[in-house]
């Protein structure tokens, strides 16, 4: 099962959601918390819809609509979204509503703009779309499983265009609630000395970034998505290697073939340790290159490394500060293998080559 | 793709009966589980009635087999329960090294049950804030598979109303495409505050026991619930009996307003017509259609509407069960996936409880009593959704 990704539309912590230009500039924070950069909604969305939608709802229909235009598409055989959360901010309104009323004279919107399929009702609302449409909701896995659904869909239906993407924000209060149980460094550490922190936790992130999915060839094309895969819960082993092997293998290729390595890692010790291995396997062989001090933490962050690599096969470009070694950088960049894992319950690979 | 995909086991638990069992005596009983609210703290007690199990979640561990509820929510609890079932009905081991098996479940909010009582002590630390990390909807999932030893994949989908039934085709393609060989396929779905305060300000929710199809309609009542399917490939299967087999399934979107229908079905009408494209099969064909049903006004008047533009002149039996169990949410899909099992395999037709008099814009009427003796081959279940998300099942006799 593969596809070609004909558009992106990406609203991330950094300014990726003009497809014409590429990390020109990388945006640095000083805090566990990378927030999205917006985009003037005005351009995308209808002023009276706008004001009645919650934030990661405009995030999600505008960078679909991005998406959308850069395909020059207007209607998808199918629409297919993740999400870790879901709509937290209207969740947290309806939940603080139910507690400071008294479980009386509650309003309806944020409760009907809470459910996790929001995003792609608006989607198909907004376009007219009857077709096909799902949300899966299966945290760090969101967008694997969404991707997974759009390959095999294009397999039954290879004239079909398919629309998918993950969506995710980070609540003030949620940012607070999981920074209490640890997940994010402390302090004013910079995103781009993520690497270098040796403290536990990570950096916070969201985003919402969305893909058109086709069979069909086009010189429009950024890339070609040539496998995908999951595994959970492998348990202490060190899977990374070994999986990673396996999965090469079933596709007829080799480490050596792979150009360049994106591996999520994150910061954490204990979470960066499950790529070691791997490094060390790597190593004087082939180029590594990571993501998430660009984007965060976040359930749906490989969406966003998904994005990062279409767009360097595309324009053969590496950003200088996605480079673990920024001396190894490949000439030709034919294969990208993406590692990322969740806290080692979640594993995936995606592989994504040149057109 | 030319696989076929069986179901070999099935699990429930609901306002209607802890396990299949259960279930299917109160269906052929036309007794209701729609009763006063007793277990969950609300102040809507006495005021609004739903589909509640009358287990605390202590009851519902020990029958889980669970000892430690430090990170148990009522939603992974039922969901474990008609996991569990569905696993031993099937008599099959997920451990199994020949088959990759999965889970693929659904729920609409999760671990809510837990968020609700807790998130305001979350600043306290433990015991509160062990449920910060209980509350995401894969949550439950994955205690499933961890309990139950699936290993090659976990999947969950929240679709609103319809979840389940799309987990339950999403497992079903994906034996096809040859990803898994055997899937635990469902949902589950606990009561809470946040579902029951959210449909009372929509004012859809009926105060007296929901009577679907009714002329006198005003709402649904809520439930609680879950239930699975064990899905199996044709070579998963071998030469065990299965207990029915999935021939048909569609997805469409309404399009047309978040959480109210389009006047005249379209996305039902899609789903519906879909799904028997899938199958092969022509409407005449269908014994019985499980209806989506709710009782609402709206959703009453267009699944109706849509039927009636499938079917035409020569509509089958038709019923909602919503009135034994409220509309489960994310499990609804699932229950009534169940109760159209226990439908073909005890040919029964389960009454649509409450009905007293036919709508003025609809040509039929609901079954009104339980019809046994029905030689049940094909069997149509809906399940719509907010969003639009509409999705039909069609389970066929073995």
């Amino acid at each position: 099962m593969e596809a070609y990704i004909r558009g992106i539309g990406n609203i991330s912590p950094q300014a990726t959601f003009d497809n014409g230009v590429f990390l020109e500039e990388i945006r640095e924070y000083r805090s566990a918390r990378l927030q999205a950069i917006e985009p003037d909604y005005k351009q995308y969305i209808k002023p009276i819809q706008l004001r009645r939608m919650s934030r990661l709802l405009r995030m999600g229909v505008t960078s679909a609509g991005i998406c959308l235009h850069d395909a020059g598409i207007e209607k998808p055989g199918a629409i297919i979204t993740g999400t870790g959360l879901g709509m937290m901010e209207e969740t947290e309104k309806f939940l603080n509503g139910i507690f400071d009323n008294g479980e009386r004279l509650l309003n309806p919107t944020a409760f009907i703009q809470s459910t996790h399929n929001t995003v792609g009702a608006h989607i198909a609302v907004m376009l007219n779309c009857n077709h096909y449409n799902l949300t899966y909701v299966h945290g760090p896995v969101s967008f694997e499983n969404a991707l997974l659904d759009s390959l095999m869909w294009l397999a039954e239906k290879p004239d079909d265009k398919v629309l998918t993407g993950g969506v995710e924000e980070l609540t003030e209060s949620h940012f607070i609630i999981t920074d209490s149980i640890h997940f994010w460094k402390k302090g004013g550490i910079s995103n781009l000395d993520l690497l270098k922190d040796k403290n536990p936790g990570t950096i916070a992130g969201e985003g919402a970034a969305f893909f058109l999915l086709s069979k069909q060839e086009d010189p429009g094309n950024y890339a070609i998505i040539k496998g995908l895969s999951t595994r959970f819960n492998p348990g202490k082993d060190h899977i990374a290697v070994r999986y990673t092997e396996e999965f090469l293998a079933s596709h007829n290729l080799g480490m050596d073939d792979i150009d360049l390595m994106l591996l999520g890692l994150n910061g954490d010790p204990v979470s960066d340790e499950t790529y070691r291995p791997l490094l060390q396997h790597l190593e004087g062989k082939t180029p590594g290159a990571y993501f998430k001090h660009l984007c965060g933490e976040h359930y749906l962050a490989s969406s966003f490394a998904l994005w990062l690599a279409a767009r360097i096969v595309k324009s053969q470009a590496i950003p200088a500060a996605v480079m673990l070694n920024p001396g190894q950088a490949p000439g030709k960049i034919n294969r990208i293998l993406i590692y990322n894992h969740y806290q080692n319950i979640h594993h995936s690979l995606m592989l994504v080559t040149s057109c | 793709m030319a696989q076929r995909v069986f179901v070999t086991g099935i699990g429930i638990i609901c306002a209607i009966g802890k396990n299949a069992g259960e279930a299917l005596s109160s269906l052929q009983a036309a007794r209701s589980g729609i009763s006063h609210i007793t277990i969950l703290d609300t102040v809507h007690r006495g005021e609004l009635p739903a589909g509640e199990i009358k287990m605390t979640n202590e009851q519902l561990a020990a029958l889980a087999g669970v000892t430690d509820m430090e990170m148990q929510t009522r939603t992974s609890l039922l969901g474990l329960i008609a996991a569990g079932e569905a696993l031993e009905s099937a008599c099959i081991d997920p451990k199994n090294n020949d088959f990759r098996t999965g889970v693929i479940s659904a729920s609409t909010v999760g671990g809510m049950d837990k968020t609700e009582i807790n998130f305001r002590n979350y600043h306290l630390g433990p015991p509160y804030n062990n449920f910060i990390l209980t509350h995401d909807c894969g949550d439950s999932t994955e205690k499933i598979a961890v309990q139950l030893g699936f290993r090659d994949m976990v999947s969950t989908i929240s679709t609103a109303c319809s979840s389940s039934a799309n987990s339950i085709m999403f497992a079903a393609r994906l034996i096809k495409h040859g990803i898994l060989d055997r899937a635990l396929a469902g949902g589950t779905d606990a009561l809470s505050k946040f579902t029951l305060n959210g449909f009372n300000t929509l004012m859809i929710l009926d105060k007296q026991p929901c009577r679907p199809f009714d002329k006198s309609r005003v709402g649904l009542n809520l439930g609680e619930g879950a239930a699975y399917l064990v899905l199996e490939s044709e070579k998963a299967l071998g030469n065990r009996i299965p207990l029915a087999e999935l021939t048909g399934y569609a997805n469409a979107n309404d399009a047309y307003h978040q959480t109210a229908s389009s006047p005249d079905g379209y996305g039902p009408y899609l789903s519906m017509s879909q799904a028997l494209q899938a199958s092969g099969l022509h409407p005449g064909e269908i014994s019985y259609i499980n209806a989506h049903g709710t009782g609402t006004d709206n959703n009453d008047l267009t699944e109706g509407i849509a039927i009636e533009k499938i079917f035409g002149n020569n509509i089958p039996p038709i019923s909602s069960t919503k009135p034994y169990t409220g509309h489960t949410l994310g499990a609804a899909g699932a229950v009534e996936a169940v109760i159209s099992i226990l439908s073909i395999n005890h040919q029964t037709i389960f009454p649509n409880l409450h009905y007293r008099e036919k709508m003025d814009e609809l040509s039929f009427e609901p079954v009104r009593e339980v019809l046994k003796g029905k030689e049940l081959r094909h069997v149509l279940s809906n399940s719509f959704g907010f969003g639009g998300n509409d999705s039909t099942l069609i389970l066929s006799s073995c």
